[in-house]
């Protein structure tokens, strides 16, 4: 068990001409779950691979523990990997694909054998132990794969999307799973994910990466209320936050003939307009006349909840649409007309230009 | 067998192929008198190994076969065959020709096609495309050179096997290293990283994973390097010594210059090809699909 450190990690592909990763920081504490998110090609898989060893680093540091592993290679780490395709040893029976790095260690018959047969019953795993992986279905080489990391017993997990071969239902199971698995087990782990979903459910701290440059890290719940710019507001939570341009007022924010109050230091060096931010759930609506007037395109009704899909007055047919959360009992039709308001101070008031955050 | 075994929908059923399109008669007709156009001659030559030189020479070997009691079946071929000749010497020393002649170059060109694959170093394409274009050197414009490399003014090896077992390796290798390297980028990298991860050293991760999922090609390329060796007349002619020379030798000096012997060399030809066979069928084990099924998904 160990902390893990990225001290200004920096990795420019052969060729390009910006770096993949930038300068990353980030400081893991032992036993902590961290999980890297973004959107596809953010850099996420590259600074694990790079903790790894599989991929160069060109400038900074990585530090696992007290050790600077910048240039060593994979095998001197004690790490273990899950991969995104399991990348399984397919002539080897299951209990060989487990035990095959202590194997290759030189521990001794007997003790492999324990050590397989323990992280195989962790795993559910016993009857199938002298199974070929080709033999197996996908959620059960997902646990191999599972396996063959937890029997190393590591320093550090390093887990590359290990879930999104799995159908959606085995999915979310297996993500309960691998989290208790690891707050059992305590190792540190890093996990690369692109679904914020798995990010915000699993993690002890979500990074959010974008063009291989950090927006934040952050605890699940402090990254929800408090995103540090536009990027991370719309990435993180499901559905999206609504994020309109509005025009700053005397002591508040603009929206259609309603003014909604912000403290005055806060907007003192917005400018003329500033990027509105509200979740679904913290939206008024009403037919009273008050707020930005939205026209209801779709209602999707879920049960207890509904949610309602719309267009600000103004948007073309390319924005994202405006969306609510609503009573799912007495949901407003489609083709209406509703006025909103955000509810309360739950708003995130971003800069227009840098979109970074401005409210706290 | 249960009853619900009937109601399944059974794809490969009278009339269908497995994937369930239907037979198609032409491609069948075609392929018969195909397979019949290919196996004519060996069926012709099987005959006439068995026919006195007096038959052979006065009608064709499919008389043979419409009037199987009017010719004269004859087991002498073979007898004379070994008896003229040290055809078990000889075939032994096919043996100790071919058999290294094989597993030398591709255990060499194992180890470079995954250097080629797997590791990073300087000048690799450069290097890789070089070996692949020696490819187009002929043969026979290096025998004159390589005959005074290994004769008494060179290393004096000429006459030996080892001079034999060079020459295959050397002009049998690229087209490995060139076969097997593009096997081996068809294996999933995430399975070598995987086992850089879990402490193998490069040595290790070949052995114990990248050659056992590289046997179907490997032995693909075996059968074809084994062909070739043992049939090769040429190299074992100009580089073996008598003593030490291979069956085919063996049976083109069976044939006299003015074609006698020719009924010999037919009952020759069949022996000659026991071994051949023997070695495709064993390999042809390893010539298996899905060796990496399993490993990776999507």
């Amino acid at each position: 068990m160990a902390t893990v450190t990225y001290d200004k990690a920096t990795r420019i592909y052969p060729g390009a001409d910006t770096p993949s990763v930038d300068e990353l920081e980030i400081e893991i504490a032992d036993g902590e779950f961290l999980v890297l998110v973004g959107p596809s090609g953010c850099g996420k898989s590259t600074s694990l691979r790079m903790l790894a060893g599989l991929e160069e680093v060109n400038g900074g540091r990585i530090l696992i523990g007290d050790k600077d592993v910048t240039h060593m290679p994979p095998k001197d780490r004690d790490v273990a990997m899950v991969f995104q395709n399991y990348a399984l040893y397919p002539h080897m029976s299951v209990a060989d694909n487990m035990g095959f790095a202590l194997k290759i260690a030189g521990k001794s018959k007997s003790e492999i054998r324990e050590r397989v047969e323990e992280a195989a019953k962790i795993l559910d795993l016993t009857q199938y132990l002298e199974r070929k992986p080709k033999a197996l279905s996908g959620g059960q080489r997902q646990r191999v794969a599972m396996g063959r990391a937890i029997v190393r017993q590591p320093q550090v997990f390093l887990m590359d999307e290990p879930l999104s071969n799995l159908d959606a239902k085995l999915r979310v199971q297996t993500r309960t799973q691998i989290a208790s698995l690891q707050r059992r087990l305590g190792v540190t782990t890093v996990y690369v994910t692109h679904d914020q979903v798995e990010a915000m459910t699993m993690g002890d701290r979500v990074a959010v990466l974008k063009d291989g440059i950090l927006q934040q890290c952050d605890s699940p719940r402090h990254m929800y209320d408090h995103p540090n710019n536009v990027f991370v507001a719309g990435f993180i939570g499901s559905p999206a936050m609504n994020l309109m341009t509005v025009p700053v007022a005397d002591g508040g924010l603009k929206l259609g003939d309603y003014v909604h109050p912000v403290e005055r230091e806060v907007l003192a060096n917005a400018g003329s307009e500033v990027v509105l931010g509200v979740r679904p759930e913290d939206v008024d609506l009403s037919d009273s006349g008050r707020g930005l007037p939205i026209e209801i395109d779709v209602v999707e009704e879920l049960g207890a909840d509904a949610y309602i899909y719309g267009e600000l007055p103004g948007s073309g047919p390319t924005d994202k649409p405006f969306i609510a959360r609503v009573d799912g009992r007495t949901p407003p039709k489609k083709g209406e007309v509703v006025h909103f308001t955000p509810k309360g101070d739950h708003v995130h008031i971003f800069n227009a230009e840098s979109g970074e955050r401005i409210s706290n | 067998m249960s009853t619900t075994t009937t109601t399944a929908p059974r794809a490969g059923g009278r009339g269908r192929l497995k994937d369930g399109r239907p037979r198609s008669p032409v491609s069948m007709v075609t392929m018969l008198v195909l397979a019949v156009l290919w196996t004519l001659p060996t069926l012709g030559l099987l005959v006439t190994s068995f026919r006195s030189r007096d038959d052979a020479l006065n009608s064709g070997w499919w008389s043979a076969i419409v009037n199987p009691f009017g010719t004269s079946w004859t087991f002498d071929n073979y007898r004379r065959v070994f008896e003229m000749s040290d055809m078990g010497n000889a075939f032994l020393n096919g043996v100790v020709v071919a058999v290294p002649a094989t597993i030398i170059p591709i255990m060499f060109a194992a180890f470079a096609a995954y250097a080629f694959t797997f590791l990073d170093f300087r000048f690799k394409e450069t290097l890789f495309i070089t070996i692949v274009a020696v490819m187009v050197v002929p043969i026979h414009v290096a025998f004159q050179p390589l005959l005074n490399l290994f004769g008494p003014n060179g290393l004096g090896i000429a006459g030996q096997y080892l001079a034999v077992w060079l020459l295959h390796t050397g002009f049998g290798m690229p087209l490995c290293i060139y076969v097997l390297r593009n096997y081996m980028s068809s294996l999933p990298f995430s399975v070598v990283e995987s086992a850089r991860i879990d402490g193998c050293t490069n040595f290790q991760i070949f052995w114990k994973l990248v050659a056992p999922m590289a046997m179907p090609a490997m032995a693909a390329f075996a059968t074809l390097q084994f062909l070739w060796v043992w049939n090769d007349l040429l190299i074992a002619k100009l580089f073996l010594a008598n003593d030490n020379t291979t069956v085919i030798v063996k049976l083109q000096q069976l044939l006299g210059t003015q074609g006698q012997g020719a009924e010999l060399l037919t009952a020759g030809a069949f022996i000659s090809m026991v071994l051949p066979m023997i070695v495709f069928f064993v390999l042809q084990n390893f010539l298996v699909r899905g060796m990496t099924s399993g490993a990776v998904k999507g």
